[in-house]
């Protein structure tokens, strides 16, 4: 057991799969040199070399074509996008090729590539560095999409990810990579399919993901204090959406509250919602409550960002609401 | 145009294969007319000494890119007209099992890649093959078709910089036919000259007469030989021109009847029948032998289609993924195993 940063557990997850899969190689913009636009991948160039560790030019969708080209050509590539606002400029090649081929190709097709971007706000980097688009993603079938809260999932989940026959996404919050915990020195691959609950309560059901995770847990430490005990399910994986996890924690809490960062209109929190009003609507005894980004560009200035986003105050108020406390 | 035609059996194999497209295109438009081909149907009358003159030099270590507008270049590279033809005709049999049309001929067993319809995707594709045969030291080279119009696309730019760059076993292969669907060239491009485009990337280039065979065939044999001696890309514009209408919705307002007319004298079919007659080659009653054998194939591959079954309504969400969340990881299906071939 070590102290490490969740930046050091992406990193140990790369070295682990650079490691077992000799056919795996890193690429993106400024991933060797410089060290990583997010200083993930420092020290890997030195240690793997440039074939294997392969600065690209500012060309997402070349770069991201030809990962996926690379993938169906038998190698097994793990591309950097370095923020989820760049990955609009690869659109095309995530969406109509990563996505369809196997499908289209009538199953004779596979892109089994992983692709790596940062997420998310908090950094006031402003309207074209800080946006949630894992939802937009989460749209649409083909390819499968992550989101490691934790030290275990972002050292976990890029092996797992790299063993997947198909197109994996995973989104790292910027606001997650300076967390500290502990991180077993043992800790391996880890399950994609299921989501976690990451404190057990009995009140109200609050679902969410990526760094949101730590602000709802948060909030339930304050809930606690309130009287309410809440419970905070992890989705880990926004596709495919683990149903069984979020209906069952629904059945026995009937109180669900969504936090998402990503905008309310058309968002993954949308689809949750609807999945538990369609499958379990008598088990609600309030009326599902979410907490996401008001919808405006991520602004600048700290104090407008900050009203921007989802809060522990917000996820309080939320589920308190849900619980008629 | 090439002075000496070379053997009779290159020549007899170039005509036949291009009286293939041509039938089989034919009877793709007939089918269409008949309502049992839907969607959209682009069809490659003209342009056939590309796909014939180039595919013929590719090996099965050789990987192939191509466009929505494949026919040709999937039987030139040995795809049975059956497997084309059902699945245009949305059959089970077809090369992508009905799902992919027209615009989606795929057969991993040949490292045909497609039938990919958005212009310019197929580049990063390409590089990206031609990367991972990198990696692995196949010793395989990527050909990659696109149309003019895909040199609009950062795409293209992309592409070229990269395999330059990287120095990737990839041959661009431009079908230059004047038109990007009814935009011509000069209406949408500042600079029309793509050789000199690839050039400024450090891509070795080449004009190449795209209507004629043999032009085709010795500049694809010396920019292969390139690409095998230095792994370097290599880019040829092959000028050319489309017969047809861009697709089946066309009324080409766009061009004159007159042009085409021009053009239609310079078919490459008709170009290497003349020589090779008059060469003594071949005789007028053989082509005719030939096309009979083609008219059979033909019929027998709509028949074959059109007996052809439907996939089961059941398996509509079937190889979306490789495997459903909860179930075991299925042996990937990746043509190319890499095995111990790269080991960096």
């Amino acid at each position: 057991m070590a102290t490490v940063t969740y930046r050091e557990a992406v990193k140990r997850g790369l070295r682990a799969a650079l490691m077992s899969e000799p056919r795996a190689f890193l690429m993106g913009e400024d991933v060797g040199a410089y060290g990583g636009c997010y200083a993930v991948s420092k020290g890997l160039l030195a240690e793997f070399g440039p074939e294997r560790i392969r600065d690209c030019p500012l060309a997402e969708n070349g770069f991201v074509g030809a990962g996926i080209g690379a993938a169906l050509g038998g190698v097994r590539p793990i591309v950097e996008v370095m923020t989820c606002n760049f990955s609009l400029l690869a659109l095309d090649q995530i969406v109509n090729n990563a996505a369809t081929l196997r499908h289209m190709s009538g199953g004779q097709l596979s892109v089994p590539i992983v692709i790596r971007m940062a997420t998310g706000a908090g950094r006031q980097l402003a309207a074209q560095h800080s946006h949630s688009f894992e939802g937009w993603f989460a749209h649409i079938p083909g390819i499968r999409v992550l989101a490691p809260a934790t030290l275990e999932d972002a050292r976990g989940m890029l092996p797992a990810a790299l063993a997947e026959p198909d197109p994996v996404l995973i989104f790292e919050h910027i606001n997650l990579y300076a967390m500290e915990g502990e991180l077993a020195d043992d800790a391996g691959a880890v399950d994609l399919d299921r989501a976690l609950i990451r404190r057990p309560g009995t009140d109200a059901t609050i679902v969410t993901y990526g760094a949101s995770v730590w602000k709802a847990l948060e909030a339930a430490r304050a809930l606690e204090e309130q009287g309410v005990s809440a419970e905070v399910v992890d989705l880990r994986t926004l596709r495919p959406l683990d149903d069984q996890t979020i209906l069952s924690s629904v059945a026995r809490t009937h109180r669900l509250v969504v936090v998402d960062e990503g905008w309310r209109s058309g968002s993954i929190s949308a689809e949750i919602v609807a999945r538990v009003v369609e499958a379990a609507f008598d088990e609600l005894d309030h009326e599902p409550v979410r907490v996401c980004s008001a919808e405006v560009p991520i602004p600048y200035a700290k104090h407008l960002e900050d009203a921007a986003l989802p809060s522990v105050a917000g996820i309080v108020e939320a589920a308190l609401e849900v619980c008629h406390a | 145009m090439s002075a000496v035609l070379p053997p009779r059996e290159r020549v007899v194999a170039w005509l036949t294969m291009m009286m293939r497209i041509r039938s089989l295109e034919a009877a793709c438009a007939e089918l269409y007319g008949a309502g049992k081909i839907r969607g959209f149907l682009h069809l490659y009358d003209g342009e056939e000494a590309v796909a014939v003159g180039a595919v013929a030099h590719l090996g099965a270590e050789d990987a192939m890119v191509a466009t929505y507008r494949e026919h040709g270049h999937a039987l030139a590279r040995g795809m049975s007209m059956r497997s084309i033809l059902a699945e245009m005709l949305g059959r089970a049999e077809g090369c992508s099992k009905g799902r992919g049309g027209s615009m989606h001929l795929f057969d991993v067993s040949k490292r045909f890649y497609g039938g990919l319809a958005i212009v310019g995707a197929g580049l990063p594709i390409a590089t990206g093959l031609a990367l991972a045969d990198k990696l692995q030291k196949t010793g395989g080279v990527t050909a990659c078709f696109f149309g003019e119009g895909a040199a609009a696309e950062g795409s293209f730019h992309e592409s070229m910089n990269l395999a330059a760059l990287w120095e990737l076993p990839v041959l661009f292969l431009c079908e230059n036919n004047l038109y990007a669907m009814g935009t011509a060239l000069s209406r949408s491009e500042a600079v029309t000259d793509f050789v000199a485009k690839a050039r400024a990337y450090g891509v070795a280039a080449e004009l190449v007469d795209g209507m004629d065979v043999l032009e085709v065939d010795a500049a694809v044999a010396q920019a292969l030989a390139a690409i095998r001696a230095t792994g370097r890309p290599y880019f040829l514009e092959c000028q050319t021109y489309r017969f047809r209408a861009h697709s089946m919705f066309d009324a080409q307002l766009y061009r004159s009847k007159t042009e085409v007319e021009e053009w239609k004298k310079r078919d490459p079919i008709v170009g290497l029948r003349e020589r090779a007659i008059a060469a003594g080659l071949i005789g007028a009653d053989e082509v005719t032998t030939i096309q009979q054998r083609i008219d059979d194939e033909v019929r027998d591959a709509i028949a074959f289609a059109e007996r052809g079954t439907l996939e089961p309504v059941e398996e509509l969400t079937k190889d979306v993924y490789a495997h459903t969340p909860g179930t075991p990881l299925r042996t990937p299906p990746a043509g190319r195993e890499g095995g111990d071939a790269w080991r960096p």
